[in-house]
Formats: C-alpha cells, structure tokens, sequence
C-alpha cells in the first residue's frame, strides 16, 4: 500500500537529511505507529505520502501509484484515497458537526444525496451520534478529534494518516480515540499513526516503526513504544 | 461540480471582505466607464471628422484690383486664371476646381448674409474676390499638397484652406480623449492591482478552508473557482455600474454636442452597445485574468 524505496528527503538550505535512506513497505490493512523524538522525520513521513513534498532521492509508490509520475493535476485524486488526521484537528470553525463532515465530499464534488446519506453513518461511526447540530466549539477535545476522523474516514479512503492524533487529549480520552482508529483500521484501511504517546503503542500491540534522525532504527511487527528488550 | 456550493463559497468571500469588494467594484467601474468614455469620443471624433472632411474644400481667391497683396498687381489676367486652372485640374489630387466669379461670389454672399441686409448694402461686387473652389479628393491626406501648388502663383492672393481650421478642433479633441484615455489606463492598472489584492485577502481568510480542501483531494479548479468568480462577480458588478455611467455620458454630454452641428453627428445605440460590451470584455478579462495568476501564486498544490 506504501512502499518506500530508498528515500532521502534534504530540505533547501539544510545539512541533515530530514529522512534518509527509508526504505520500508506498509501492507494493506495494517496498523502501524510511527514513534521517535520530535525532528526526527516522522512528519516528512506522512508528507511524502501525501505528496506534499517530493523526496530528494528514491521512489515513494502510495496505492500502487509512483508518486515521481504522477502529474500535479493527478495529486487531488491520490489524496481522495487518503485520509488525514492532526493534533491540532484543523475543523472549520463556522460549521457545525454535519457540515464539516460533509464539507470533505462537497469539494471533491459527491452528489448530495450521497452524502446525506454517507455522513450520518461516519458521524456514528465515531461515536458521536445525535451531535451533528454541535458546533466545534461546543465541543471537547476528543469529540473534535472524532470529527476530524468521520471526515478523515467519510470518503472511505485506503490509508489514514494520523499526526499524533491524541497529542492534544487526554488519556482517558485518547483510549477512546484510538478504539475509533481501530475500528476503521477493521474495515481494511491501511492506518498509519506517528505519535509519542508511549501508553497507546504499548497497549495496542501494533507494528511500530522507529524513526531518529531520519533514519529507521527499529520496525518491529508487535511492538512498544520504547526499546523492548 | 456542485454550483449552490460554489456559489455559496463566493457569496462567503465577497461578504468576508466587503470593504476591499465595494472598493473594488468602484474603482471597476471608473476605470471602465472612462476607458469607454475614451473609445465614445473616439467614435464621436470619427463621425464628426468623416462629415467634414468630405466637406472640406480649399478656395482659392484672385487677385482683385483692390487687393492689398504684395502679390498681386492689379486684376488677375486671364492667362493667369487659365494657368491656376490647369495646375489644379492636372493634379490628381483635385477632384474639381470650380470658378466662382465676382458676381457669383457676390451672389452668394448676399444669400449667406441675407438676414443682415446693412452689412450687404455696405459691400459692393467689386470687393468680393473670384475664386477657385476646389474639391479634394481625399482632404486629410491632400490638402496641404494642393493648397501649396497654388499658394502664391501670379494671380493667387489668398489659399484659404478649411483644413487648418478643423485641425485646431480636432487637436482638442483628440487631446481631451487622450487624457481621458491615460487616465483609464492608470485606473485599469489600480484595479488590476486591486483585484489582485482583494483576492490575496480572501485567500488568506479562507486557508482554513482551502488547507482542508487540498487534503480531501479537492481538485485545483474547485478550489480556486470560487474566489475566480469572486473577482469575475466584482469585475460584473462594476462593469454594470459603468454601463449605467456611459448611458448617462452618451445621454448627457455626447448627445448635447449636436445641437452645436446642423446635422446628424450623434452616436448611434449600437456604438454605444459595442462600447458597453467591450467594456464588459475589458473588465471580465481583466479581473479573470488577474484573480488566475494571483491564485497560481497563493494556492499551490
């Protein structure tokens, strides 16, 4: 599903490699974390993916497609088929629950029957029933990141990208937060989450990739969050 | 594509910067309503230069016994007239060389003052010169050609060439269309810059949403034709301002300048239409244009 060949990222006007050398393959449907202190890449990671960034040397291939080829016109489409999550959850302050859900099929076009019936179904899905009329700032941290996941989710993308999705949440809550990546890591979707939050890769038992300096140190297929010895 | 969403984004973003929309849907129609002010003169300058200028004719006037021309010597002979005749029927500028008489000319003279019969009473036939009333043509080109061939042969006291007198008028008008178009031009760069900036603002204000929309796949063109059609609406809005500007000038100003004319030298509807559209042409084409390039520079993939 993503295939890292070899990539080396150097940002303009730096020495260090912000990624170097990563060449790693994430398979369809899986779970993986992506640990490491803060610089150490994982960023760049989900920015490669997204083609937000071109990597300076090696080949990125994201749902089958190599991302060197694919056109500037064409990146819409391949980011359709990702969905992304932030700490900082980034809904529109001016639309309630429903809208900023439905807000992700209105640009890409989706008809309007479509999404009234689609998003009702991912607002569920998040446990957050009976709130579309909520504004997001009648909200919690965590009903806000579930927001952020029903849109991330609505147009049932192949990949989730989430950057330390439970970074601004709390424990209990971030348990509940993950329980939802979880579930839609259960229907297929290929789940890519960096994070520091040492409790929650522990408790999951996922695969984790370990990034420092730009470099893979560790990948482990049930792994924690620090060293496991 | 989903248009009550589009449009709905657009109503968002005149709204969000009222201000810099109102400022920018006036400075639209300025600049518009005097670019189109420039090109009704034009056409005002045309229509009045073709009717003269297929009038114009240049007269040659004689030798009199009383004229007081060093170049003359007393009455023109004969062999004199008959060489001015020849000289201008052979050139192939001249299109006739009509021969006034004295008495002809006199004639004349009493039809076109004929409500001033003291002033008529006060000259004789002997003080009007003959002449050759000669006719051009093609004036604008000819008529210094034509008018130096003759002007000071023996027998020529005076060339008396109506051109002259119409260049003076036409350099004013044309200096004033000139003005106004230099002034349209400024003011066609001011809202370029404008729209430029109106648009750069609603971008800034919609990143939010626009940051949103790239990470979902939105495509380029569904983000960026909202805030195109933004400044095309504003560009709309004030172009229709400046039609109504136009009316008003072709109404109000042009249209006062045929009571100075005997005949018709009035604009027609259908140049007043050209010039409105092509004004609509200009302000679409240039808010469009303009918004495009600003988003290629603000709203990168």
């Amino acid at each position: 599903m993503i295939n890292f060949d070899n990539v080396t990222k150097i940002y303009p006007n730096q020495n260090r490699a912000a990624l170097e050398n990563v060449d790693l393959t994430v398979n369809k449907g899986e779970f993986v974390f992506l640990v490491g202190p803060s610089g150490s890449g994982k960023s760049t990671f989900l920015r490669l993916i997204l083609k937000e960034e071109r990597p300076s040397d090696g080949r990125i291939h994201v749902a089958g497609k190599d991302l060197a080829r694919l056109t500037n016109w064409k990146v819409p489409h391949l980011r359709r088929r990702i969905g992304c999550v932030f700490q900082d959850f980034r809904l529109l302050p001016n639309k309630n629950v429903y809208q900023n859900v439905a807000f992700a099929l209105e640009v890409i076009g989706k008809p309007r029957r479509f999404i009234r019936r689609v998003v009702p179904e991912v607002i569920d899905l998040v446990g957050l029933e009976g709130k579309h009329e909520r504004m997001p700032d009648e909200l919690s941290g965590g009903e806000q990141q579930r927001v952020a996941m029903a849109r991330a989710f609505v147009n049932r993308p192949m990949i989730l990208l989430a950057d330390e999705p439970t970074g601004n949440i709390d424990p209990a809550t971030s348990i509940g937060i993950m329980k939802v990546l979880d579930r839609i890591n259960r229907t297929g979707t290929t789940v890519v989450m960096a994070t520091h939050d040492a409790a929650i890769v522990d408790s999951m038992r996922k695969r984790v990739i370990e990034l420092e300096y730009g470099k893979v140190v560790r990948d482990q297929v049930r792994g924690v969050y620090g060293q496991a010895y | 594509m989903r248009s009550n969403f589009v449009f709905q984004e657009i109503w968002v973003g005149l709204r969000r910067n009222l201000t810099m929309t109102v400022a920018l849907i006036v400075v639209v129609a300025i600049s518009l309503s005097l670019l189109g002010t420039g090109l009704l003169f034009v056409k005002q300058v045309n229509s009045t230069r073709t009717y003269w200028q297929s009038k114009v004719e240049i007269s040659v006037y004689l030798c009199t016994a009383a004229s007081p021309n060093p170049n003359c010597h007393g009455t023109i002979t004969p062999a004199q007239q008959q060489q001015i005749q020849t000289t201008l029927t052979s050139m192939p500028q001249v299109e006739s060389a009509t021969y006034v008489s004295q008495t002809q000319a006199y004639q004349l003279f009493k039809q076109d003052f004929s409500n001033d019969p003291s002033y008529v009473s006060t000259v004789k036939a002997t003080d009007i010169p003959p002449s050759f009333e000669i006719k051009l043509r093609n004036p604008e080109a000819d008529y210094n050609i034509v008018s130096s061939a003759v002007n000071g042969a023996p027998g020529v006291d005076s060339v008396i060439d109506e051109m002259t007198i119409l260049d003076k008028f036409y350099r004013l008008l044309d200096g004033a269309r000139n003005a106004v178009v230099v002034v349209a031009l400024i003011l066609v760069v001011a809202a370029i810059l404008l729209v430029a900036n109106t648009i750069r603002l609603s971008a800034f204000n919609r990143r939010r949403e626009t940051g949103i929309m790239r990470l979902v796949g939105a495509s380029n063109f569904y983000i960026q034709l909202p805030f195109l059609l933004e400044g095309v609406i504003a560009g709309l809005l004030g172009w229709a301002l400046a039609a109504a500007l136009l009316i008003g000038v072709k109404s109000l100003l042009l249209n006062n300048l045929q009571q100075y004319f005997s005949y018709n030298v009035g604009l027609s509807a259908t140049d007043l239409v050209e010039v409105i559209l092509l004004a609509m042409f200009v302000g679409v084409l240039l808010c469009g244009v303009t918004s495009f390039v600003t988003l290629r520079r603000y709203l990168r993939v």
